[in-house]
């Protein structure tokens, strides 16, 4: 919570949405958000460290209950992608699609911590004044992740179909082969190209970015007084739980989007 | 809304985590599950085929058993007719004894009876050549009357 400044509501909304940040560099761009890549970075190297640790030692036998939750998790996994992705999916595709559930579900989950008792640990524990804890509230994230995907898939359709195969797929699809259709497709298929990596990565950061502001306005409630302290707690103990849903739900929806783009790279129409 | 730097690290960090994944996580995992999978499908066709070897082997108890009292009662049955036979045999060769017997018994009388007409006759042969030689005490003449004698002795034969 800001110490230094009077408090308002602007100064606490903007205190609770600006990044630690680092100059890499000269220029604007060279900016690092180190409390996103921080945050993820350690959420990551706990989800998967976890999950190694327990493969590492798994047994075809009976499986200990760290290893059946791992499986479970595998294999649900493993359900969806099969039944959209018809090719090899142990090879990529598959394993490709558990880090996007692990990591994106750590990452949302993180929105439900509370904000405020995470600020003032961050500023007491750690003497960090900025530090925004759920990454994929940065676009920097969501984009991060959908760019790669987006990348990937152009890789897929490249190595599926070679040049001569997509070049025909971008002229020739949706709408036929004739010459004259050959703009219309290929301006189709641009805005396609463009609109998946936005719809991607925007729909799980307009999700849980919502989500963070809720937590807050619930939080300037609380501060009103003691009837708008109970509505806030208990107002903020509902959101909590439903955010639990969209949190596996998100990320739930962000891998399946990746599994789909990747399948229809892998085929021709 | 600020796009900048920390889009490429995290695009960095993503591609580790799914590189790591890729090739730490998912094979092993994969690996003991599929095992799992051919463990259990091993042990369920091994149960299956288990039950059929049962049903196969109830069948073919029920069989022989079957068979068994088939024979059985085969075996009674040849049983019976063979005791039948060899009462029908035994009366039968009982009766044959007893008439040979009978026959025995019968031949041995008739011989009794002949060897002692015989031995009467011899008897009364020398009798009556006693009583003869009695009577003509004087006459008689053992060389003379020795035809007579022979004829009286052949004629009480």
């Amino acid at each position: 919570m800001a110490s230094d400044t009077e408090l308002t509501p602007t100064s606490y909304i903007n205190h609770h949405l600006t990044n630690l940040t680092t100059q890499v560099s000269e220029g604007s761009f060279w900016v690092l958000h180190v409390d996103t890549l921080v945050t993820s970075l350690i959420l990551g190297v706990i989800s998967f460290g976890f999950i190694w640790l327990v493969v590492r030692k798994a047994t075809p036998g009976v499986p200990s209950k760290r290893q059946a939750f791992v499986e479970l998790a595998v294999e649900f996994i493993d359900n969806e992608v099969k039944n959209t992705f018809h090719g090899n999916r142990h090879v990529f595709v598959a394993p490709t699609a558990l880090t996007i559930f692990v990591w994106v579900l750590m990452m949302n989950a993180m929105d439900i911590l509370p904000i405020d008792i995470m600020a003032w640990i961050y500023e007491h524990a750690f003497g960090l004044h900025n530090w925004r804890t759920v990454p994929t509230t940065d676009v920097n994230t969501t984009f991060a992740l959908a760019l790669s995907i987006w990348f990937l898939m152009l890789y897929f359709n490249v190595k599926i179909k070679g040049w001569g195969g997509w070049m025909h797929e971008l002229f020739c699809t949706p709408f036929g082969k004739n010459p004259l259709l050959w703009v219309l497709n290929l301006l189709f298929n641009f805005i396609e190209y463009v609109s998946k990596p936005l719809s991607h990565s925007l729909r799980l950061f307009g999700n849980i970015y919502a989500g963070e502001i809720i937590f807050l306005l619930l939080g300037m409630w609380a501060a009103t007084g003691v009837s708008g302290a109970i509505f806030g707690a208990v107002l903020g103990a509902g959101w909590a739980i439903f955010h639990i849903l969209i949190v596996t739900l998100q990320a739930f929806i962000f891998m399946m989007l990746t599994v789909v783009y990747i399948s229809m790279a892998h085929e021709s129409h | 809304m600020n796009i900048n730097f920390t889009l490429i690290s995290q695009a960095v960090a993503f591609s580790i985590f799914i590189w790591f994944t890729v090739k730490f996580v998912w094979p092993p995992l994969l690996r003991a599950i599929e095992e799992r999978q051919k463990t259990i499908a091993d042990g369920l066709a091994a149960g299956e085929r288990g039950r059929h070897e049962l049903e196969l082997a109830s069948q073919r108890s029920s069989d022989v058993l079957k068979e068994a009292k088939q024979r059985a009662s085969e075996i009674i049955l040849q049983a019976e007719k063979r005791a039948s036979e060899i009462v029908e045999e035994s009366k039968r060769t009982a009766k044959e004894e007893g008439d040979r017997i009978i026959l025995g018994a019968k031949a041995d009388i008739e011989h009794e009876v002949f060897s002692a007409k015989e031995a009467l006759r011899q008897h009364v042969a020398e009798l009556a050549v006693a009583g003869a030689a009695k009577i003509l005490r004087r006459e008689v003449d053992a060389r003379a009357h020795a035809d007579m004698l022979t004829s009286i002795g052949e004629d009480l034969k």
